[in-house]
């Protein structure tokens, strides 16, 4: 018997249709994957099943939960169902938890308002869930707070909670998009672990392919609401028959066209020995600060026109050091140089040489400036900025050579989507013609099929314009593609480097080998073999 | 926690220490002698100089402090220039009415405010949200002053339930003081009231939206659950900090309703005694306020660890 149909599933959120038809089914230990871009509908899907559409949504269908309809069924009826037939494990793990309450707590509430009675039992399989789930008692008692564990230990505890009555159904809503990929391999493994001991179906819901072909038995892909192709996972990844879902697979594992490198010595930056460190607070009144090295002795070359990567997992010091390099954090010892002059005191028009897109495309833009004064902002770096008829005429070529038309200067940011904003970022860079460009995390916050455009717009700009970048991120695949050198970073220290191709193909650090066995990947090979 | 609260007691007293050196300063220091000043203008060099003998200006100023302080701390606080009486024996008195006053307004703007704000919260956007938010309005615009003359109208001189003002002593029995600080209790509290409840109300919206309530409702709780389970503690720091600066104002910031009520509080005697150039009585009165107030926000900080574990770790 199949543990939950979805049939026909339309969902409209005042009006506007987010969900068209949806049907699929999940059998009792089986893994069924949800995949699809940002928009596709995929969460909503999930929050359906768990009854908990926003406000304004309306459902239409049916979404049978062992054959019994949630979208007809009472409030306080899916109160008793959730948590209890069915559990859900979200994408933040940093604040999916209640910050005032401990973990033992937090668990142990899923078993009291399911009706264990006692206080005692339920802490007592609390205790076994969060042993189960790979957080034993004698390392991590009940009593911790959230805020004393990491992201990995917070989003065990969630599915701790989740899983605590032993549901037939788990959903988890990319439930490690924002763990590293050590972690992330750990929590997958659990995830899988679970469904295979307790027997329960899992809804699991990524954008990631890689995490998919990993470890699902079903893939259902989503597009704009609807399903466009469903089926065995091996399957699907052999013979696709959708257009959009080749097209997913086909962005997934995009390389772009990297222009031949050039290898000149002609350093641009150097960073040398650079030291970061900040004291903590004190652990006694009186005590000695202790002081934490974010960034620790690290020593790096960029050459003029190099490519270059910089991998890690999140608190290794990468952010640090970007920022130390865009002359934002103070060193304690070593010095960073660019274009021959010390960063600290880096004259402004050398300054223009060297610039950075950021993470969020959200976040990076003062929402109240139209587009062509946010792009021609680092003009104020120029100590002479140019007329405005030759300025206008710079941001216009700027916005195209970023695919986007000289239209959109007058245009406010709201009016962009995700990639669309990253191209006003890089266009901004741009601007000045830099020589260097740091891009921290840049395309993280994209969809893949976005990621893949921005990657080639990245390796067509770096050989128009003769630009060299330092890229940052946590993603390997991404960096393998558009790097000549790789470092790779962790506790604050460079621990390998060398040519991109070598340190992949043979790394020599047991931490490079760890991150790359862990970060899941596609089958690309299949593709070819039925093309 | 120990540490925690260690250290908060620590700057409590680094905080008395400079508040009081910078009083002292300021009385002290500041240009002129204090008692000509308080003499006035045609003061007689003879009773000039007994007056400052009396205030012993004539010892140097440093150890001035150290005996000031020395003095406040074994609740000697001077002799009133005015009144000829004690000054502590005099802030008692005051303090008698003024202190219960304060903590029955607060009692009663926490009664408000938190019933009212948790109810706008949990019905957000419905009539009910509208009518409270819109009375909590009203509550902040009313000038307590004439609210106050309002329900001595109302209470006192049309229903006699309470008299109009004045305050029998809490000799005369402990009911009798309540009903004399009632209607003045209420004057205060409503504004205060108000106010609290807005922000009970807009902290618990913000905590009503975070990750960690979706993934309570997850675990099967209902809204209201969630809503008294999870977000009600998170929502309490903010309110924690109104209810601190709130008690401070209403001790020392009861001037008006005092003078409508005709209450002998500690505002009044800060009013008069500066009318009557009594500096001294000023001066303590002043370091007595100040004191409060350190310690309240030493209470909230204590209540803030209390609440949110995650200040508790960090020390």
């Amino acid at each position: 018997m199949t543990l939950l149909s979805v049939q026909g599933l339309d969902v409209a959120i005042n009006g506007a249709p987010i969900l068209r038809g949806v049907s699929f089914d999940i059998a009792p230990g089986q893994i069924v994957a949800l995949t699809g871009e940002s928009g596709s509908g995929k969460s909503m899907t999930a929050l359906a099943t768990m009854g908990l559409l926003p406000k304004g949504a309306v459902a239409a269908g049916k979404l049978l939960l062992e054959g019994r309809d949630i979208l007809t069924t009472p409030e306080t009826a899916l109160c008793a169902l959730r948590g209890n037939a069915m559990g859900m494990v979200f994408q933040e793990p940093m604040t999916a938890l209640n910050p005032v309450h401990s973990i033992g707590d937090q668990v142990a509430e899923t078993l009291r308002i399911h009706g264990t009675d006692s206080r005692a039992e339920a802490r007592r399989i609390a205790r076994d869930m969060l042993a189960r789930v790979g957080l034993p008692d004698d390392r991590f008692p009940l009593s911790r707070f959230p805020h004393e564990l990491s992201g990995g230990q917070r989003q065990r505890v969630v599915i701790a909670m989740a899983i605590a009555r032993r549901p037939r159904l788990l959903i988890a809503d990319e439930p490690t998009t924002a763990l590293d990929v050590t972690t992330q391999a750990q929590i997958l493994d659990l995830l899988r672990g679970l469904v295979a001991d307790f027997g329960m179906g899992l809804m699991m819901i990524t954008h990631d392919l890689a995490v998919v072909a990993k470890m699902a038995d079903r893939i259902v892909v989503m597009k704009d609401g609807a399903v466009v192709e469903q089926g065995e996972t091996r399957q699907i990844l052999h013979h696709m028959r959708h257009p959009y879902t080749r097209a997913l697979l086909a962005a997934s594992t995009h390389r772009p066209k990297l222009s031949p490198r050039i290898t000149k010595d002609d350093p641009i930056l150097t960073v040398t020995d650079a030291v970061r460190s900040y004291a903590e607070p004190r652990k006694t009144l009186f005590g000695p600060r202790t002081v934490r090295r974010a960034v620790d002795g690290v020593s790096l070359t960029i050459h003029n026109r190099e490519r270059v990567g910089l991998v890690g997992e999140s608190g290794c010091g990468k952010s640090t050091l970007t920022r130390a390099i865009l002359g934002l954090e103070p060193l304690q010892g070593g010095t960073i140089t660019a274009f021959g002059h010390d960063i600290a005191n880096l004259p402004p028009a050398l300054r223009s040489g060297l610039q950075v897109v950021f993470q969020d495309p959200y976040g990076s833009f003062n929402p109240r400036h139209k587009v062509a004064r946010l792009i021609a902002e680092p003009y104020h770096l120029l100590p002479r900025p140019p007329d405005s008829a030759r300025r206008e005429a710079d941001i216009a070529q700027a916005l195209t050579e970023v695919g986007l038309t000289p239209g959109d200067a007058d245009k406010y940011i709201h009016e962009f989507s995700g990639g669309q904003r990253q191209r006003i970022a890089i266009a901004r860079a741009l601007i000045l013609r830099p020589d260097l460009i740091v891009f921290d995390e840049a395309v993280s916050a994209l969809d893949v099929s976005v990621r893949a455009q921005v990657l080639d717009l990245l390796a067509r700009i770096s050989a128009s314009h003769g630009l060299a970048y330092l890229f940052i991120s946590h993603d390997l695949s991404v960096v393998r593609s558009v790097t000549d050198r790789v470092l790779v970073m962790k506790s604050g220290k460079i621990v390998e480097q060398g040519e991109t191709r070598a340190v992949f193909s043979n790394p020599q650090h047991p931490y490079t080998r760890a991150l790359i066995a862990a970060a899941p990947v596609l089958p690309a090979l299949h593709q070819e073999e039925t093309a | 926690m120990v540490r925690y609260a260690l250290k908060r007691a620590l700057s409590l007293v680094i905080s008395l220490i400079v508040a009081s050196a910078v009083i002292f300063l300021v009385v002290e220091v500041a240009p002129g002698d204090p008692a000509s000043f308080m003499l006035g203008l045609n003061a007689q060099p003879d009773t000039l100089a007994a007056l400052r003998a009396e205030l012993g200006l004539d010892v140097p100023r440093l150890q001035r402090y150290f005996l000031w302080v020395g003095g406040m701390v074994q609740g000697d606080f001077g002799i009133s220039y005015a009144y000829r009486s004690p000054v502590a024996q005099m802030i008692a008195e005051r303090m008698w009415v003024s202190l219960p006053l304060a903590l029955y307004a607060l009692g009663l703007s926490t009664a408000i405010a938190f019933p009212a704000g948790i109810y706008a919260a949990s019905r957000r956007g419905t009539l009910g949200d509208t009518v409270v938010m819109g009375a909590t309005q009203l509550g902040v615009a009313v000038p307590n002053f004439w609210f106050a003359m309002i329900c001595v109208l109302i209470f006192a001189i049309n229903l006699r339930w309470f008299s109009a003002g004045g305050f029998p002593g809490w000799e005369k029995g402990f009911w009798g003081g309540v009903k004399a600080l009632t209607l003045p209790a209420i004057a205060l509290a409503l504004p205060q009231g108000a106010i609290l409840a807005r922000v009970m109300r807009s902290s618990l919206l913000d905590m009503l939206g975070e990750d960690f309530i979706r993934t309570a409702r997850a675990k099967g709780l209902s809204r209201r659950q969630t809503l008294w389970r999870h977000a009600l503690r998170n929502a309490m720091i903010p309110v924690l900090t109104i209810i601190g600066l709130q008690f401070s104002f209403l001790l020392a910031g009861a001037i008006i309703i005092e003078q409508v009520f005709f209450l002998p509080g500690l505002g009044r005697l800060v009013f008069q005694s500066i009318s009557a150039r009594d500096l001294i009585v000023v001066e303590s009165v002043v370091m007595l306020l100040v004191f409060s107030v350190i310690v309240v926000n030493f209470a909230v900080d204590l209540a803030y660890a209390v609440v949110d574990p995650r200040l508790r770790a960090r020390t």
